[in-house]
């Protein structure tokens, strides 16, 4: 059985309903200029009021962020990473050190406002919704605090904001809205406005992925092989995703699963399945009870 | 450049996404490094024998832009036969006082010339402050002026080929800075030198150019000014001055670096880089120009007069008239070295009572934090002007020295004023930025409290203090109650910023015109009918208009964008643009057309303002005995200089020499490669206990500090932290002081990742986490491994902020160049221990133990001239 959501391309705001949708919105966040500065952290952060994560150093290249979470909806992930060139003649490197060739990976990564969102389709309180632009928002004056949205991520994006009871929101589900006023407003995102670079672009998804199709393209013919696009098949196990990158290694490399899959996706089949099952019990007992 | 100016580097992306080749040279790799398409690791502190490689490249390969060089140049002009190299004299130029440790610079001079004239008033010399040296242009718009220098008096040889030509010097003076040598004294492979010489020169002639682009650590170094130096003069043999997608371009560590030195707050210059009047000058307003402009005066500053008159005029009003000169001896006078290190020291030596801080926060921000503070100890009377309660306003209470008990709270005795500081979104005015470009800045709510404005908190000080004095018949009071101190207000009570860019401006005071704005400073008169306070600025309010508020989309103009602010002088983008065309006038190609002359209009024309007058034909010869911009002729595109040419060799104005040479940092674990002589002779030291050096080079007890250190910013971060620390949103992302350093130094001295590690010179020990991180290469220098550790400097102890730590800046010693008197911040020696520092008086005590292991004293490191060899 062919479910609706598997319909790729499809604007997911539609199939929830929305007449009239204008074109989903998204970003595209080309790594390959980001430069790092985490002005899309910031500016998030002022924008949304998401309180301070935390002022702890992490020891990790120059990433104290950690990873995305209630309070922290932008992430810039910092990898140093060697790359594998030949040596020169007496095994040391062209840069006169032990150390091979180098690079260091800087992207912004976000909540990917999945097609197929595990979060909202886990959701019982109708807290997270398919906004009109096709993106995942929270209500947080609906949100329960249940929780289940948490596991529910196969990007680990949505979590639960801790802090003291005086706190905005403590214990409810939050994560990107997409600036969900501000494009409402015909603005761009904090994000995307604040990104020096315009490594964060913001705009009509199919635009977006033409334009990162043109880039990857761009980069390939410059020889950089290992470059590729993440989140932009709409066939994979996500629907394709709202937020695509630019990425210039393997997802593993940034901390990005490789392929992500909703996690509701096989809940039809397991009603199917559970439903023959509770068929076969029924039909069982009544067959039991039958033979009495 | 992306680390601290990533909203500039956008264009830089911009560009690479075009096709332009990025290569960053630092010692570390930063954020720049990851983006650009070559990094080249680089001894700090080795610049300039980089540099010098990179000429004696463009020399030996005959790369240079030879018609540029010719006629835009002063390549061709000889020098006296009295001049000698470095390579005659051990590292020395000729002209070196051992006993003064100055150089008599007569003999670097043109042949035939009695007196080049070159940086401002002759017997002022070049002391520039620190900050103007930190706006980078300060120092450069003084050495603007001079005595014209026709070409029918200087001896010329445009074959280039006479052995005293500038050029045949610049040659055997840089003979030796070989590949080989680059790679001896800066630890970068010749393979990767030579291809940064190939792309450099690959990319530069007629059809393209090459930028260089530094930040204000190139001045930070007791050879600072040469470092810049070393890259003019890569670009004028490359031709790329004055063109488009040329030039040097200094990044700055504030929003208005440029409006702080423009309209200083320095003490030797007054606004539009007219130096200030001195106790050593003639007296009175005439003996103040004569000492600046001859007879003869060439180009634009031979309406000095006009400038200074005119600025009398917007301090006094009718108050000033030919009469009383102009109000002229109202003006301070200076007597010596005013600049922030030597007022720092004064105040140490109870010299000074009372300071005032704006913006800056010295007890973190300036090097050797301790002396900052204790210095500060000494005052009467302190006033902090900040957002927050920075270090320097709380170091009574919780500074470092509280914890050594080197201070007692209960035992200082200055009084501490803390005024809250409005920010730029609270108030309206205007940025200068590094292009000279002024943006101006509306307000968007009020500032919340007691803050204020600076303009707000001066006008009212101003006003209290006129009020104070309005009785006096003190002669000395003279001056304060004759100042025009009458701006506007706004309903908010609020100074009206706008009155006070139209004063800027200038204004014409008498005739049909009186009352309306200046357009142009060639409009400004000395005989008192215009005032203006700022020559250079005079234009950004023409036609009643606030220019510097023009915000015209890029897209919706020409691409040199004239309606995006305002830039000075007369909006023109770039200067010396005149050297965009060849000497016949035509452009160089036509993909860098920029000005040009136009034969049928007999006028230059142009994307931009052109930087010429603009009927004077390329042909013009200037005639005999004339002199203002008359005295300029037709192909010399350096209008301010006093032959009109780039200088190459720099006859007159720098104190450490004509052309840049390679003397090794106050503190180097290694000697000098190049020269017998190891650091600048000429470089500003102090012999005092609150101020020890480490030994240096192969001095004995130079192997305690094996380490080279250099300190910088990151992007998380503004400068010294008042303006970040205390914000949530940015501590958050770099919560804590740690050092960089490599795998390799980590295991060589213990150092754990994560951990802390104690960090040590002759001034104090700090403590840093550590970040152990292959971005940090050791080098390889003269077959010595040399480690490198970086430390950002943000971080500074106090109880106000939400993240605080060591700083950096406490490591390092004062040492300062002899040109501009800038601190050497960026490269020094050093040992790292793995573990936090000891506490209270330990930690005194670890630093006296490394003291007495190297056996430092108040003459360490600091003999200007080294021991010839055999002698020690």
């Amino acid at each position: 059985m062919k479910l609706q959501f598997r319909e790729p391309g499809i604007n997911p705001a539609v199939l929830s309903g929305w007449e009239d949708a204008p074109p989903r919105k998204g970003f595209f966040t080309d790594t390959s200029i980001c430069i790092g500065c985490k002005a899309c952290e910031v500016a998030c952060k002022e924008w949304n009021h998401v309180p301070e994560d935390g002022l702890e150093w992490l020891g990790t290249s120059y990433d104290n962020t950690g990873s995305l979470g209630a309070s922290t909806w932008r992430h810039v992930a910092f990898i140093e990473q060697p790359i594998a060139k030949p040596a020169s003649e007496n095994g040391i490197a062209s840069n006169g050190s032990a150390n091979p060739d180098f690079r260091w990976l800087m992207s912004s990564d976000v909540c990917k406002h999945c097609t197929e969102a595990g979060c909202l389709d886990v959701c019982p309180t109708g807290a997270l919704f398919r906004t009109e632009f096709g993106t995942v928002v929270v209500q947080d004056d609906i949100c329960n605090g249940c929780g289940y949205c948490v596991p529910a991520c196969p990007f680990g994006v949505i979590d639960r904001r801790d802090g003291s009871d005086s706190a905005k929101n403590v214990g409810i589900a939050q994560k990107c809205t997409l600036c969900y006023d501000r494009i409402g407003a015909g603005m761009t995102p904090a994000c995307a406005q604040a990104c020096p670079t315009e490594s964060i672009q913001f705009g009509d998804l199919d635009e977006l992925r033409v334009r990162a199709q043109e880039r990857i393209e761009l980069l390939h013919q410059q020889g950089n092989k290992s470059a590729r696009l993440y989140g932009e098949d709409p066939n994979d196990g996500i629907g394709g995703a709202g937020a695509i990158f630019l990425l210039l290694d393997e997802p593993e490399v940034y901390g990005l699963p490789p392929n992500p899959v909703v996690t509701t996706r096989d809940l039809p089949e397991m009603w199917k399945r559970a439903g023959a099952a509770a068929l076969a019990l029924i039909v069982g007992l009544a067959a039991a009870s039958l033979k009495r | 450049m992306a680390e601290c100016h990533p909203v500039g580097f956008q264009w830089v992306m911009e560009a690479k996404k075009r096709g332009a080749k990025i290569i960053h040279i630092d010692p570390r790799f930063t954020r720049t490094s990851a983006v650009a398409d070559q990094h080249v690791p680089i001894r700090a502190g080795s610049d300039i024998a980089f540099l010098g490689g990179i000429i004696n490249y463009i020399l030996e390969s005959e790369k240079y832009f030879k018609e540029y060089v010719v006629n835009y140049t002063n390549a061709a002009t000889i020098i006296r036969n009295e001049f000698k190299d470095t390579d005659d004299l051990d590292g020395l130029f000729s002209g070196y006082d051992p006993v003064t440790s100055q150089y008599d610079t007569e003999s670097w001079g043109y042949r035939g010339i009695t007196e080049v004239a070159a940086a401002g008033p002759k017997n002022q010399g070049t002391k520039v402050s620190a900050e103007s040296a930190q706006a980078g242009q300060g120092a450069a718009q003084r050495s603007r002026q001079g005595s014209a220098i026709h070409e029918h008096e200087l001896h010329r040889d445009e074959t280039l080929k006479d052995p005293n030509t500038v050029f045949q010097i610049l040659k055997r003076h840089y003979a030796r800075y070989t590949p080989e040598m680059v790679e001896r004294v800066c630890g970068v492979p010749q393979k990767e030198f030579l291809e940064v010489c190939r792309a450099v020169t690959e990319n530069s002639g007629r059809d393209k150019t090459t930028a260089w682009v530094y930040s204000v650590g190139w001045t930070h170094h007791s050879v600072g000014v040469q470092y810049i130096r070393g890259a003019a003069i890569i670009q004028l043999l490359l031709g790329n001055m004055g063109r488009p997608g040329g030039g040097i371009l200094a990044l700055r560590g504030h929003a208005s670096i440029q409006g702080s030195t423009d309209i200083p707050t320095l003490f030797d210059i007054l606004p539009g880089y007219l130096p200030m009047p001195s106790v050593d000058l003639p007296k009175g307003l005439r003996g103040y120009i004569d000492s600046m402009v001859t007879t003869e005066q060439k180009g634009f500053w031979s309406n000095t007069e006009g400038y200074m008159v005119s600025l009398l005029k917007a301090y006094w009003g009718e108050k000033a008239t030919s009469e009383n000169d102009f109000c002229f001896d109202y003006l301070p006078k200076i007597s010596g070295d005013h600049g922030t290190y030597q007022t720092v020291l004064d105040m140490m030596d109870d010299k000074v009572e009372g300071y005032m801080i704006m913006g800056e926060n010295p007890a973190v921000g300036s090097s050797n934090g301790k002396l900052q503070r204790m210095a500060m100890a000494h005052l009467k009377w302190l006033v902090v002007r900040d957002f927050q309660l920075i270090e320097s306003a709380t170091f009574w209470k919780d500074g470092p020295e509280i914890a050594t008990g080197e201070l007692k709270t209960d035992e200082i005795g200055t009084e501490v004023f803390f005024f809250p500081a409005a920010n730029h979104v609270e108030k309206d005015g205007s940025f200068t930025q590094t292009q000279r470009m002024l943006q101006w800045h509306h307000k968007a709510i009020d500032p919340p409290g007691d803050c204020q404005s600076e303009l707000h908190f001066f006008f009212n000080l101003g006003k209290k203090i006129k009020s104070i004095l309005a009785d006096s018949t003190l002669e000395r009071d003279k001056p304060i109650q004759d100042l025009t101190w009458d701006y506007p207000t706004l309903d908010s009570g609020e100074p009206d910023a706008e009155a006070v860019l139209k004063e800027i401006n200038g204004t014409y005071l008498t005739g049909e015109k009186a009352g309306q704005p200046l357009d142009s400073y060639t409009d400004m008169k000395p005989n008192g009918s215009t005032s203006g306070g700022c020559w250079i600025y005079t234009g950004v309010y023409a036609d009643n208009i606030n220019h510097a508020a023009k915000r015209k989309s890029g897209s919706d103009q020409s691409w040199v964008a004239p309606d995006w602010g305002w830039v000075w002088p007369a909006n023109r983008r770039i200067l010396y643009n005149r050297a965009s065309a060849d000497p016949q006038g035509k452009p160089w190609s036509e993909k860098k057309a920029y000005v040009w002359w136009d034969s049928k209009a007999k006028k230059w024309t142009g994307h931009d303002v052109p930087d010429f007058e603009l009927t004077k034909a390329p042909t013009y010869k200037a005639p005999k005995g004339s002199r203002g911009p008359e005295a300029l002729s037709g192909n010399d595109p350096f209008i301010m200089q006093s032959d009109g040419k780039g200088w190459l060799f720099v006859p007159a104005g720098l104190k450490d020499g004509p052309l840049p040479a390679h003397y090794e940092p106050q503190e180097s674990p290694v000697s000098n490669a190049v020269y017998p002589q190891q650091a600048n002779p000429t470089r500003q030291v102090y012999k005092r206990d609150d101020n020890l050096s480490n030994p240096s080079g192969h001095d004995k007890g130079s192997e305690v500090f094996p380490y080279v250190f250099t300190t910088y910013r990151l992007t998380e971060h503004h400068t010294a932290g008042g303006m970040s620390r205390f914000l949530p949103y940015l501590s958050e992302l770099q919560p804590e002081f740690f050092c960089e350093v490599s795998p390799e130094l980590a295991e060589e001295r213990g150092l754990r990742p994560n951990g802390w590690a104690t960090i040590i010179t002759a001034r104090t020990a700090i403590e840093a986490r550590v970040l152990i991180t292959e971005r940090i290469k050791p080098l390889k220098v003269g077959g010595k491994v040399i480690h490198q550790i970086g430390l950002p400097y943000h971080w500074g102890v106090g109880g106000e902020a939400l993240v605080s730590g060591d700083s950096a800046n406490d490591l390092l010693g004062l040492t300062l160049d002899p040109n501009v008197h800038i601190q050497e911040a960026k490269a020094s020696s050093c040992d790292i221990q793995p573990g936090r520092r000891p506490v209270g008086t330990a930690l005194l005590k670890l630093v006296e133990q490394y003291r007495q292991r190297a056996g430092i004293t108040v003459n360490t490191s600091n003999q200007l001239l080294s021991p010839k060899k055999g002698e020690s």
